[in-house]
Formats: C-alpha cells, structure tokens, sequence
C-alpha cells in the first residue's frame, strides 16, 4: 500500500511487498467478488499464501514460521493483502493467526508439531472460538466448561460468531476449568474432527466469503496435553492476543479506506456531471482530500505503534485508540466513497458495496469501540 | 545440472520512463527490478535442477552502478548465486556489445544450459540471446515453451506460429524463453532473508578480459539517431445496428480476409 519512503521499512519489508502484491493482484483481486458469492475462498489459496510465508510472522521456524516477530512487516503483508478489497478473503485466509498465537507462545512442541507445523504450510487451518451465545466483549464470564476426567477434558457448551469455523481443523477454545471469574478461565486445543462437536453456519452483512459459525460441544473428550499453558491462565492468552489482533484490524481498516479512496479517486476523475469532471466540482475534492487527511494520519500512527512493538513495547492504549480511529476513518471512507460512486456503489459486485457492509464487522470484531474506549481509559488510569 | 540465467535489471514498468535526450538511451538512474520476461527463465531453470535432483541455477547479468535489487528477486525465487557485470564504461552498450559481456561472463560459470528471454521490456532488441551463443560457439534453440534435459541432450519444445516443433540438441546450449510459458513462484520470506546471505560476484570489464573500446558508446554499432512520438490512435468507426449490423460485421471481417 505505501511506496513512498520511510524511516520504518528495510529493504525485506518492500521486497516481501511486492511478492505479496502480485500474489493480491495476480490471483486474490479479480476473484474476491466470486469467492463472495461462492461463500468461501479456494483451499488451494491456503498453500500458495503458506509457500510465500504469510502464516509465519511470530512462529519458530522450526514448524515453519519466519523465526521472529515484526510488526512492520506484518503491517506490510496485512495492508497488501486488504489492497484487494475484501475483508472476507482476509479473515478467512488469516483465522490461522488469532486461532495459532496461543498455541505459539503456550503449547508444548507436540501441540506445536501436529498443530502450527500444517497450518504453516496452508495444510491445516486454525480457528479461535472465545465469544459466546451468552455474551461478547465480556470475556471473563464465559460458560463453556472442561472438566477432567482421567487422562482427558470434557467440554460442554457453545461459541459463536468464529471466522472459519466451518473449515477449521483445529480450534483453539477458551473453557472455564475452576471457578467463576478469568481465574478460572484455560485454553484447549480441540481437533475439528472430535466427536461431539457439531457446527452452525453463519449468515452474515458482510464478509460473504469468510465462513462464520456457532459451535456446540457435547461431552467432547479432548486429550488434557492439548490444554495450553496452565490451568487457569487462559485469560492473560486471550486478552494478549486482543492486542495483535487490534493492530491488525487497525492496519486492515486503513488500507480498505485506501481502497475506497482510490476507487473515488478513479470515479471522480472519469465521470463527469453538469459538464465538468466528478473531480472539478469542489465539494468532491474537499471530500477526497478529508479521506486521504485521515488515511495518512492514521497509516503514520499505524506504522508508528509497530515499530514500538518491534522495540519492546506494549502500547496497549494506544492500539485500543488506534483501532478506533481506523475504523470510524473507514466507516467515513466508505460512505464518501459511496456518495462520490453515486449508484455503481449499490451494485452487488463493486468494491466499495462491499466494503461498505464489511465497516461494522471492523469496528465491532477484536473489541468494539465501546470497550476499546473502556480499555483505553482504563489504561490511562482514568 | 549447471544452468546459467541471463537475467536484465530493467526500470520499473509502472514508473513512465525518461530518454536521455543527449543519447536516446533509457534513463536508469532509479532503482532498476528484475524484467519479468526473464522470470520464465528463473522458473524454468528452478524446475529443471529440480527435476534433475540436484545441481545450481547462477544469474548472469549486466546493469549500471552495481544494482543487485532485481538479482535479490530471482535469488529469493531461488537461484544459488549470481554474477553481475557492473562497469562505466558499459554505458551506451549496443545488443552485440552486451553479448559478448555477458558470453564472457558465462564462460567463467561453464553451465551446461543457458537460459534467457526472447526479449528484454526495455530495449525489445530480440536479438541478445542468439548473439551469446553465437559469441560463445553453442548451440541456440529460440522460443521454448518446454524443455527437458536427459545424458546430455536436450528435447524442447519450440514455438511457432502454427503449433510447436520438438527440438533436440547437445548441451551446452543457449536457450531462449517464450513468456507466460511458466508461472513464476512468487518470492518467499524464507527466501527473500536467504538471499541476502547469497553469493553475488560482482565483476568489471577489466575482469572479462575486455577492452573498454569494444563496448560502451563507443564500441556500439547501433545508434538511435532519432526518437519520435508514435502517432495517435484514431478514433474508431461507430456503426449504428438498424438492423444491418451483423452485415456490416461480416463485410468487415471479410475485409480483412479473417472470414
């Protein structure tokens, strides 16, 4: 997404850009809007994104992954991807991080061998499933229980609103293990195959082509090695692993406001109105200009934070903050963007129909702005 | 298997580029990229070795001011090293100056296959890879669209305008690739960091054993004397269907004997 020059980037950041731009552009791009309609993308698309390393960021290279954490580059391959306009194509390939950093960071090299090594390679695919029925953002009350029973746990209960959760082959599952509260609250790695687990597809505004499901386990037995960590630290994995993920979407919500910049951008100067351009009329500049003021501040703080997080340091408010902004720019990007495109915006296929219906997820997923707010103040010691 | 891939460093295509007015001669005075013509080769050249359970691919190319960022493109696809001919007094070398640059640096890799483009995207001379193998005494087969190595010899696979003739030739020999024959892999991040660490030999013309009058501005025999504007695209003709339409497609295709 950027080309021009900057104090953050090295020469392997742009060069893994163009890899991952001509992989977006040769075989994601022209095909998100039939992949919307299919309601999924290829499995293939799993090993091609796998062979060029876009699973590997923050995973030891031993089971594939890059051997180190960079958020630049992250930042880099996340924005490159979203340049094709299409947030489903992206949760979709990308459950793999938020469902594989616990395991990562937590699981024994066993776990690790037969879960990260697959998903690494595009062999397997990974989920996270924490929300449930019940409730959301409040993580600390989940229900879903695990309890012991000889060498295995038993998991009763439900999740719900899980990208990729129809296709995932493992699913890393928040459970409480002891008593109420986030003390009492681990994390499983359960086999997509295990009996008992059933699953619900989703029907959603948005991200057509990401699969979305609710998950029922009933008495499903899964071997007590797969628990990662220690009893009851499943809250700290969890709320470690809301930080990435908000950068993330933060990165993501920037570039597809890029997107609908570009896509007005390209109207306004093809279309004409009462004789002039679209791009002739002032009121259409002062929009685009609006649209490109925020992108830019909020690309410059974006790229600010993971440089820090490359340091060493955990900019929690500041990424709550981020998110925010990033995704009410987009919510404006988008509606601008559809003001200038004028009808060809409410034609099912166009890039800025459906990023227009993808805002909400962005600014709810990972945390809504509501909590992000909380969080920040909270972090702010307010 | 040895292979050898003659690639070119060429501006970037979506950058409109500048002619040196005083010489005709493209401005490279930016960061040059890796000419995805010469991709088919790399990729070509990746399956053989690969086919052949073992050997090397080396990049053989020529650019100005030791530019290496489009070798590190096809190092991170994953070719084993490269020799690049950087030198000043290369500036303004014509397409026979460049094959000789390039067949002597070939002969200090010795492959038992040269692969290269057609054609370069910047100067479209076409005429490069047939000239090293005529500088170097090997045999050249152009417009491959498949190859095979076995003992010693080599089956291709030639296009032509009808269909494709079936090749066969000793090794070594110089092979030219026809575009879009292969689908480039795209560079891994496991690649791109292997690639910093991979060997670029980097050579002058005093290395090669060549005189700077031989080739440069200099030495060239070819000289763009004049750049012009190609002429506009005319507007087309609108036919209006009242009904006759299909009368006056077919009229026109007659026309051109396509029917």
């Amino acid at each position: 997404m950027i080309t021009a020059s900057s104090p953050f980037y090295t020469d392997e950041h742009h060069e893994f850009r163009e890899s991952v731009r001509r992989f977006v552009a040769e075989e994601v791009t022209p095909n998100v809007h039939e992949w919307d309609m299919a309601g999924e993308i290829p499995r293939d698309l799993y090993y091609t994104a796998g062979a060029i390393g876009i699973f590997g960021d923050g995973f030891e290279s031993e089971y594939g992954g890059h051997g180190r954490r960079d958020a630049l580059l992250r930042l880099v391959m996340l924005q490159e991807l979203s340049m094709a306009g299409s947030g489903g194509f992206l949760a979709a390939l990308l459950s793999n991080y938020i469902g594989l950093s616990p395991i990562g960071r937590f699981g024994t090299d066993e776990i690790k061998a037969k879960v990260v090594a697959p998903c690494m390679t595009g062999d397997a695919i990974s989920a996270l499933a924490i929300t449930e029925p019940s409730g959301g953002s409040d993580v600390a009350r989940i229900t879903t229980t695990a309890r012991l029973d000889g060498d295995d746990y038993v998991v009763n209960g439900s999740k719900t609103f899980i990208t990729s959760g129809m296709r995932a082959d493992y699913l890393t599952v928040a459970v409480r293990t002891g008593g109420e509260g986030p003390a009492g609250i681990s994390m499983l790695v359960i086999d997509g195959d295990s009996p008992g687990l059933s699953r619900t597809k989703l029907d959603k505004m948005g991200w057509l082509s990401s699969d979305t499901a609710t998950l029922y386990f009933d008495d499903v037995r899964v071997p007590a090695d797969q628990l990662l960590g220690e009893e009851g630290t499943g809250f700290s994995m969890i709320v470690n692993n809301f930080n990435a993920e908000r950068i993330d979407m933060a990165a993501q919500s920037i570039a597809f406001s890029r997107v609908c910049f570009n896509e007005a951008l390209a109207w306004a100067r093809e279309r004409s109105t009462f004789g002039r351009k679209l791009a002739e009329h002032q009121v259409i500049r002062h929009k685009l200009v609006e649209m490109d003021r925020r992108i830019n501040a909020d690309q410059a703080w974006c790229e600010l934070l993971a440089w820090r997080l490359n340091q060493g340091d955990d900019p929690v408010a500041e990424i709550a903050e981020l998110k925010v902004s990033a995704t009410q720019a987009f919510e404006f990007c988008a509606r601008e963007a559809a003001q200038i495109l004028g009808g060809a915006s409410y034609l099912r296929g166009d890039t800025v129909e459906r990023l227009y219906r993808e805002v909400r997820v962005q600014a709810i997923g990972g945390g809504s702005e509501e909590i992000m707010r909380d969080l920040a103040s909270r972090q702010l010691g307010l | 298997m040895k292979v050898a891939v003659c690639v070119k460093q060429i501006p970037d295509p979506a950058v409109p580029g500048e002619l040196d007015p005083s010489t005709n001669t493209l401005n490279r005075d930016d960061k040059l990229i890796l000419d995805e013509s010469d991709s088919f080769g790399v990729e070509l050249a990746l399956q053989l070795v690969e086919a052949a359970g073992g050997g090397s691919v080396t990049l053989v190319s020529m650019a100005p001011r030791s530019e290496v960022s489009g070798l590190r493109t096809a190092l991170a696809m994953g070719a084993d090293d490269a020799v690049l001919v950087s030198d000043d007094a290369l500036a303004g070398t014509d397409a026979l100056g460049t094959a000789k640059v390039l067949g002597a640096a070939l002969g200090r890799v010795e492959p038992d296959l040269i692969l290269a483009g057609v054609e370069s995207s910047d100067g479209y001379t076409g005429t490069v890879p047939e000239q090293i193998a005529g500088v170097m005494g090997i045999a050249s087969v152009t417009f491959a669209k498949k190859i095979e190595a076995s003992d010693g010899m080599l089956s291709i696979q030639r296009q032509t305008d009808d269909g494709y003739d079936e090749v066969t030739c000793p090794m070594p020999a110089l092979v030219s690739v026809t575009g879009g024959v292969v689908e480039p892999r795209y560079p891994s991040f496991k690649g791109i960091m292997a690639a910093k660490k991979k060997p670029v030999d980097q050579v002058g013309i005093a290395d090669l054993g060549i005189d700077a009058s031989a080739v440069g501005f200099a030495g060239s025999r070819q000289e763009t004397v004049a750049v012009v504007d190609a002429e506009a695209r005319e507007a087309g003709e609108i036919v209006i269907d009242e009904g006759e339409g299909f009368q006056r497609i077919a009229d026109f295709l007659a026309e051109l004997k396509v029917i």
